[in-house]
C-alpha cells in the first residue's frame, strides 16, 4: 500500500505543479497516470509545439515545460503510478481514501486530487459492429506480448509507425502471414520503416492493401474473418487469427464517471472557492474540472493547484495555523 | 457585410444550423462550431493533433488543400471520406460565405 498526503490523478502540467505547492506546505504527493511517462497531453500529443501563454516563457516547448515541472517538484519527491488507469476508491475506517489502479496497486491518502485533464487516453476503437465481443478473442488494440502471433495471421489496421513498426516486425519471422491495412496509399512513418514495409509487401512478406478498411468483423466467440472494403474495387473478406487496428490514441473520461461526482458535459464541477467536488476530500483542477467562466488553459491549472492545496492541509491540519510563506524569504527547502 | 460571412452546419442529427462567422479574428470551422455549441470536442486545441472535429465539406468551395499533419491526423479518424477535413484546418476567410459542412460521425 502506497501512503501520501495528496493523491494526484493525472501527472500533466496541473498535476506536477501541485507537487511543488504541496511541498512548500510540507505535504506529499503521490502521481497516478495511465500513460507510461509524465507530463499528460504536453509529452503525448505535443511535446515539439511551442505554448506561449506561460507567464515569463514568451515561448517554451510542451516537453520542456514538462521537464521544467519535473525538476521544480524533484525536491519534494513525489512518487509514481505510471502507466496504470485510477479505478476505484473506497474510504476505510480512519477516514482515509484507498485507491486501486486497474492493476491492482492500492493507495492510501486523506486527499485526492483529480488532475486528469482530458481523461485517460485509450485507443480508438474503428466503429465496426460487434467488436467489443471480439476484444481479446484475436481483436487487440494494443500489442503488450509479440509472441501471442507466433505462426498465427495477422492483421494490422492504421497507417502510422506503430502500425507499420509491427507489421515488419511481425512479418520477420513470428506471424505466418501479415496484411497490412490503410485508407490510402501513403504511409506517414518514419521514412525507413515505410520504405522497408514497401520491400516487404514487394516480396510477399507483407500483404499490403491501401485505398482500403475493415468494415466488418466475425467471429463466434473468437475472431475468424474481417471483411475489407476497397475505395473503388468492392470487398473481400479474409480469414485471420488477430486483427490489430492501431489508430492511435484518444482521451476518455475513464472510470472517474462512476465515482459519483458531480459531472457535467466530462468535466467534475467544481467550487471555486478551493476547488473542492461534491465529494469532501476529493478536488478537480486543471482540464478536468468546469465552473462558471473556466477556461482550459495551463495557468489556470497552476492557480487551481495553489489555492486547493491551501485547503487540503486545513482538512489534514484542522488545528494547524497555515501562513503563506514565501519562496523568496525562505527558499525551497524539499524532503 | 464587412468580414461577415454565413456558413451552413449540418448536425449529426441532420438538422442544419445556419451562422454567422467573423473573417477578421482568425477563426477557424471548429472554433465557430464550439462558440456555436455545436457538439464537436477540438480535444487538440486546434493544432490538427486529434481528430475531434472531422467534417465534411459539402459545398464547392475551394478550401486550401489539406497539410500532411492533417492527412495523417484523418488516418486516425473513422468515416473518412473524400470530402472529409479537420475544422480547426479550415480558416474562416471571405470566399468561404455560403460554405455547407456535415459534421462527421463520431466513434466510440
Amino acid at each position: 500500500m502506497i501512503q501520501t498526503d495528496i493523491l494526484i490523478i493525472g501527472a500533466g502540467p496541473c498535476g506536477l505543479f501541485t507537487v511543488f505547492e504541496a511541498g512548500l506546505l510540507k505535504l506529499r504527493c503521490h502521481l497516478i497516470d495511465a500513460l507510461p511517462q509524465a507530463g499528460g497531453q504536453c509529452s503525448e500529443i505535443y511535446p515539439k509545439k511551442p505554448i506561449y501563454d506561460i507567464p515569463a516563457y514568451p515561448s517554451i516547448l510542451a516537453g520542456d515545460l514538462v521537464d521544467k515541472l519535473m525538476e521544480q517538484a524533484a525536491p519534494f519527491q513525489p512518487g509514481f503510478t505510471l502507466g496504470e488507469r485510477a479505478e476505484s476508491i473506497e474510504k476505510d475506517s480512519e477516514d482515509q481514501f484507498i485507491l486501486t489502479t486497474n492493476r491492482g496497486t492500492k493507495h492510501r491518502a486523506p486527499i485526492i486530487a483529480i488532475a486528469g485533464g482530458l481523461g485517460c487516453f485509450e485507443p480508438r476503437k474503428p466503429p465496426v459492429p460487434g467488436l467489443a465481443a471480439l476484444e481479446d478473442h484475436g481483436v487487440e488494440y494494443i500489442i503488450k506480448d509479440p509472441e501471442l502471433y507466433r505462426g498465427k495471421r495477422v492483421v494490422i489496421s492504421g497507417g502510422g509507425d506503430s502500425a507499420l513498426d509491427w507489421a515488419i516486425f511481425l512479418a520477420d519471422g513470428v506471424a505466418s502471414e501479415v496484411t497490412l491495412i490503410h485508407r490510402r496509399q501513403e504511409f506517414r512513418g518514419h521514412l525507413d520503416s515505410v520504405q522497408k514495409a514497401m520491400d516487404m509487401a514487394a516480396t510477399g512478406k507483407i500483404q499490403l492493401l491501401t485505398d482500403s478498411e475493415v468494415t466488418e468483423a466475425h467471429g463466434d466467440g473468437a475472431l475468424k474473418t474481417l471483411v475489407v472494403k476497397h475505395k473503388t474495387e468492392g470487398e473481400l473478406t479474409l480469414e485471420t487469427d488477430h486483427w490489430v487496428p492501431l489508430f492511435g490514441l484518444s482521451p476518455k473520461l475513464g472510470p472517474i464517471a462512476d465515482w459519483n461526482l458531480n459531472i457535467n458535459k466530462n468535466a467534475v464541477e467544481v467550487n471555486t472557492f478551493d476547488y473542492s467536488t461534491n465529494i469532501p476530500g476529493i478536488y478537480a483542477i486543471g482540464d478536468i474540472n468546469s465552473y462558471p467562466g473556466k477556461l482550459k488553459l495551463i495557468l489556470c491549472g497552476f492557480h487551481e493547484a495553489t489555492l486547493m492545496v491551501q485547503s487540503a492541509f486545513k482538512r489534514i491540519y484542522p488545528d494547524k495555523n497555515l501562513v503563506l510563506k514565501y519562496t523568496t524569504v525562505n527558499g525551497i527547502n524539499g524532503f | 457585410m464587412d468580414h461577415i460571412i454565413e456558413v451552413n452546419v449540418i448536425d449529426r442529427d441532420g438538422q442544419l444550423h445556419k451562422l454567422e462567422a467573423p473573417t477578421d479574428m482568425g477563426m477557424n470551422m471548429m472554433e465557430l462550431c464550439k462558440s456555436a455549441e455545436l457538439p464537436v470536442e477540438g480535444t487538440c486545441g486546434g493544432m490538427a493533433m486529434c481528430a475531434s472535429c472531422h467534417m465534411y465539406v459539402e459545398s464547392q468551395h475551394v478550401i486550401p488543400s489539406k497539410s500532411d499533419d492533417e492527412e495523417d491526423m484523418l488516418d486516425e479518424a473513422f468515416f473518412v471520406e473524400d470530402n472529409s477535413r479537420l475544422g480547426c484546418q479550415i480558416h474562416l476567410a471571405d470566399d468561404l460565405d455560403g460554405l455547407t459542412v456535415r459534421l462527421a460521425p463520431v466513434g466510440q
